[in-house]
């Protein structure tokens, strides 16, 4: 599969990298969250398609906190839809071993995104250069 | 996780909980986002039951920087007793930048250090999340917007662990506290009001401790 990656690179404006569930599925957390804060520290907007599981979401919250720097990296913006009730795995998936985590999740680098707005059905971010 | 995966859990928790030792207390952490009062709470529940404080409260944001814990507090509610730890954790953030502190009258080299310390904070007090604590008490500031990413990710985690939870809407002592809509914000969970700060419903919070944590 390609890398998403841009000859021009972010620096004339904002890369926003649609991450999709099937890119996502069979890494392991630590692979998501490198992802995702790769991405975000070269100034990427990262939307994933079926977000994170709630414990994937704390090691995310820890990893970035261990990241921040004063002169750099001052963390992230994260909005998520939340899991839907009509989408939640029924009993026999869960008998199955399937967990549903699927909600739309939008990552971005704190220091870009001037403000993140939520309701139900829409995320909207304004979004800054470097 | 799978059916047998789900039966060796729900078993190995039943005889957990029938061979637990009642008089191990239980850890109860104190969560929520930076400037909530969770220092405020922490302390009027040590002074009351203990006569000690557990750590200096300010309104600068992100004034505890390393979880405290506060060790074998007795809340006595109707005949029954309840042994916790109180971790007092710092308010959990996905950011944190030095020039916020500079507003509060720092220089640089002391924003610098309090920003390094809280970011060490934050992580310190998500790993004792998924690590360390028995239960947790979620503490919001009542005036303000309860529907924020931080706080749904930590319901979200919180409930993902299975770890009883008490929703706390504090300062009611405001003018623009807004119970209603923390408890709108997290329906699944009951919200108790109360002022930390004026020792407002901490009776009621007590009560709702022992029935919780007990």
């Amino acid at each position: 599969m390609p890398e998403t990656t841009s000859e021009d690179g972010p620096g004339d404006g904002v890369q926003i990298d649609l991450i999709s569930a099937e890119r996502m599925s069979g890494k392991t957390s630590m692979e998501k969250i490198r992802m995702i804060l790769d991405g975000v520290r070269d100034g990427k907007i990262v939307v994933l398609e079926a977000g994170l599981t709630p414990d994937e979401e704390s090691k995310l919250i820890e990893v970035t906190m261990s990241e921040i720097n004063p002169d750099g990296f001052s963390g992230i913006e994260i909005e998520s839809f939340p899991q839907s009730e009509t989408n939640d795995t029924g009993l026999l998936g869960r008998l199955m071993g399937k967990q549903s985590t699927s909600k739309l999740t939008v990552v971005g680098p704190a220091n870009q995104i001037q403000s993140l707005h939520k309701d139900e059905t829409l995320i909207s971010a304004l979004v800054s250069r470097k | 996780m799978g059916l047998f995966a789900e039966l060796r859990d729900s078993i190995s928790r039943v005889s957990a909980s029938l061979f637990a030792d009642d008089s191990e207390p239980k850890r109860i952490g104190i969560y929520g986002p930076p400037n909530a009062g969770k220092t405020t709470l922490a302390n009027r529940i040590a002074r009351d039951w203990t006569g000690d404080a557990v750590g200096p409260e300010s309104h600068i944001p992100h004034e505890t920087r390393r979880a405290r814990r506060k060790e074998n507090v007795e809340i006595k509610r109707d005949g029954k007793t309840v042994n916790i730890d109180i971790v007092d954790t710092p308010g959990v953030t996905t950011k944190v930048d030095y020039s916020e502190f500079l507003e509060h009258d720092m220089e640089k080299d002391e924003a610098v250090r309090r920003s390094r310390e809280a970011t060490e904070g934050v992580a310190e007090a998500m790993h004792w999340l998924r690590e360390d604590v028995d239960g947790v008490i979620y503490v919001l500031d009542s005036t303000e917007d309860p529907f924020t990413q931080v706080n749904t990710m930590l319901i979200g985690i919180i409930e993902s662990r299975d770890l009883p939870v008490l929703i706390l809407a504090n300062k009611t002592d405001l003018e623009g506290s807004n119970i209603q809509r923390v408890s709108n914000a997290f329906p699944q969970h009951e919200t108790i009001p109360l002022s930390a700060l004026e020792g407002e419903n901490m009776d009621e919070v007590y009560e709702k401790i022992a029935e919780y944590f007990g």
